[in-house]
């Protein structure tokens, strides 16, 4: 099989022809809004602030300064967002409920500040830290990315986040260190999902990549979206987005960060890994056993002209992230 | 003076206005999800909603059909008779609606897409012979077709129990995670076909039934 290196450039970093014809006239603009931007510098991300009046969430105070000093991202050409209203209001997070309006009906309580991470396994600094103290280094960035859901859906969705390899880095991974394992909290207490009976998962969630996937700039740890903090129903304090695999890998509520030498066992592999393997890449060629991957309905969806696409190889990351998985059967390792 | 359903239809005025409350009742369910489509109420995904929502119908009219016989016999409901052909067509009716509202609202009908589902996706498979039977039931059901088909016609029913067995298959096969629903459906049926398989025992035996 051909698999094309990737390019030096992202195609991210290039500017577009649109935005390269105007030049001038965005100059202009930026420096006559130079001045509002020093006195109010959320001026990027507060386009978004009057889209929707569904509920916000600004978070803890140090985080809405971060998010508010976020960098702006480029949008996925040619893709409009999907709303925050969807974004926000249709989520499958079975920690509490199977429903797509459950997270949102059921997450409004949960706690998620304070927050603490264990970091763990191969690293050369181990330890239990606050949020806070874990983003502290990190500068805020808006990240729009595609988001393919294995059941065959699709949204554009504005993360606010950071690489998850910078937060890597920082606490060295040892030569032992080949896999990065996720757990998300388990609190049966707090998330009704976890106390039902007649769940085939196994708590608590566990998502897992290899080291040079968790490395890849792409991946990054979101702590926000639409420019505020995420919602509890979206994967509030701290969530992975891996936006060339199917959304159930962009695993929510992370607790803990461990590297290890073996594959972890990841959730739902050992639910149904018929179904389900450890990679999960977004590929059209690869059918979910039970329904095609071929296409995809990008939502939200009008009901007399379904917005069917073609999905496409990597979630339209191939350019970006193909070379990972060069020699490796899609077809054996899915 | 309390009013029992078999006192109400022993007038031809109460066997009226009782017929056309169990012919109006199983449209709320339509009605419902109408009047929430046009309140644009139903999410971010109201084609998945609506699909979801007329096949669980669907399925909840072939029990309530299935439930009519046993029903009768065990507490000696014989008005409940009166209205088995109508619930086994709502049955049909939901079930033509689900499949409609599928390859309208999902599939958009791009023949592309729906010659896939028809020839590689098994629940979708199954689903769709299950509709087929349905059909096949809901066309000779006319008194013209019972006369015509004489003894053939009770043996051509007998095809809702298989009919019902696939409709619980394609609603399992749907399932990625959280068993509980599909488990309450699939008791219930079973709690309605094992009650055929006693009645034939007993049958077998020589006890008869008066039906």
């Amino acid at each position: 099989m051909l698999i094309k290196q990737a390019p030096d450039i992202p195609s991210s970093e290039i500017t577009s022809e649109s935005v390269y014809r105007r030049r001038r006239q965005i100059l202009k603009a930026m420096l006559a809004g130079g001045a509002m931007m020093a006195a109010h510098p959320a001026m990027a991300l507060d386009r978004y602030a009057l889209e929707s009046d569904d509920k916000r969430y600004p978070g803890p105070d140090w985080l809405q300064t971060k998010l508010r000093a976020a960098k702006a991202g480029d949008p996925v050409t040619g893709e409009s967002l999907t709303p925050y209203t969807d974004v926000t209001g249709h989520n499958n997070f079975y920690e509490f409920g199977l429903g797509k309006e459950d997270p949102k009906a059921k997450a409004q309580n949960f706690n998620t500040d304070p927050w603490k991470v264990e970091i763990s396994g191969e690293v050369g600094k181990p330890g239990t830290y606050t949020l806070e103290d874990l983003l502290k280094p990190h500068a805020l960035e808006e990240r729009i990315y595609r988001l393919r859901c294995v059941e065959a859906w699709s949204m554009v969705i504005p993360w606010v986040g950071f690489p998850l390899g910078d937060l890597i880095k920082r606490f060295e991974p040892t030569g032992n260190a080949k896999y990065v394992e996720f757990t998300t909290l388990q609190d049966p207490a707090q998330m009704p999902g976890q106390r039902s009976f007649f769940s085939t998962l196994d708590w608590p969630y566990v998502e897992g990549l290899r080291m040079d996937e968790a490395m890849h700039p792409l991946a990054i740890l979101a702590v926000g979206v639409y420019g505020d903090a995420l919602p509890p129903q979206n994967g509030a304090p701290l969530r992975l987005v891996v936006p060339w695999k199917y959304g159930f890998k962009s695993i929510k509520s992370i607790v803990r960060i461990r590297l290890t030498e073996e594959m972890p066992k990841v959730t739902w592999n050992q639910t149904a890994p018929s179904e389900y393997g450890f990679y999960a890449n977004v590929n059209p060629k690869v059918d979910h056993p039970r329904w095609s991957q071929a296409t995809e309905r990008r939502l939200p969806s009008s009901l007399f002209s379904p917005h069917i696409i073609d999905t496409r190889m990597f979630n339209g990351y191939a350019d970006q992230v193909a070379h990972l998985y060069s020699g490796m059967d899609l077809r054996k390792w899915f | 003076m309390v009013l029992s359903i078999a006192d109400i239809h022993r007038s031809s005025t109460g066997r009226r206005v009782f017929w056309w409350l169990m012919f109006l009742l199983p449209l709320m369910p339509l009605a419902w999800i109408v009047f929430k489509t046009l309140e644009q109420d139903l999410g971010a995904d109201p084609a998945q909603t609506i699909v979801t929502f007329l096949g669980l119908w669907t399925l909840r009219f072939l029990l309530i059909t299935l439930a009519v016989t046993p029903v009768r016999r065990v507490f000696g409901w014989l008005w409940a008779q009166r209205y088995r052909r109508m619930y086994g067509l709502y049955t049909l009716f939901y079930a033509c609606l689900h499949l409609l509202a599928f390859a309208t609202f999902i599939l958009g009908w791009r023949p592309d897409l729906i010659a896939r589902e028809l020839s590689e996706r098994p629940y979708i498979i199954v689903g769709f012979i299950a509709w087929l039977g349905l059909v096949a039931l809901g066309m000779t059901s006319t008194r013209g077709w019972v006369r015509r088909l004489g003894r053939r016609w009770q043996q051509l029913h007998y095809l809702v129990y298989p009919i019902a067995v696939l409709a619980m298959i394609h609603f399992a096969w749907l399932i990625r995670a959280g068993f509980g629903q599909v488990l309450f459906y699939a008791l219930l049926l079973a709690l309605l076909l094992g009650y055929r398989v006693k009645s034939l025992v007993k049958r077998r035996a020589g006890i008869v039934h008066p039906s």
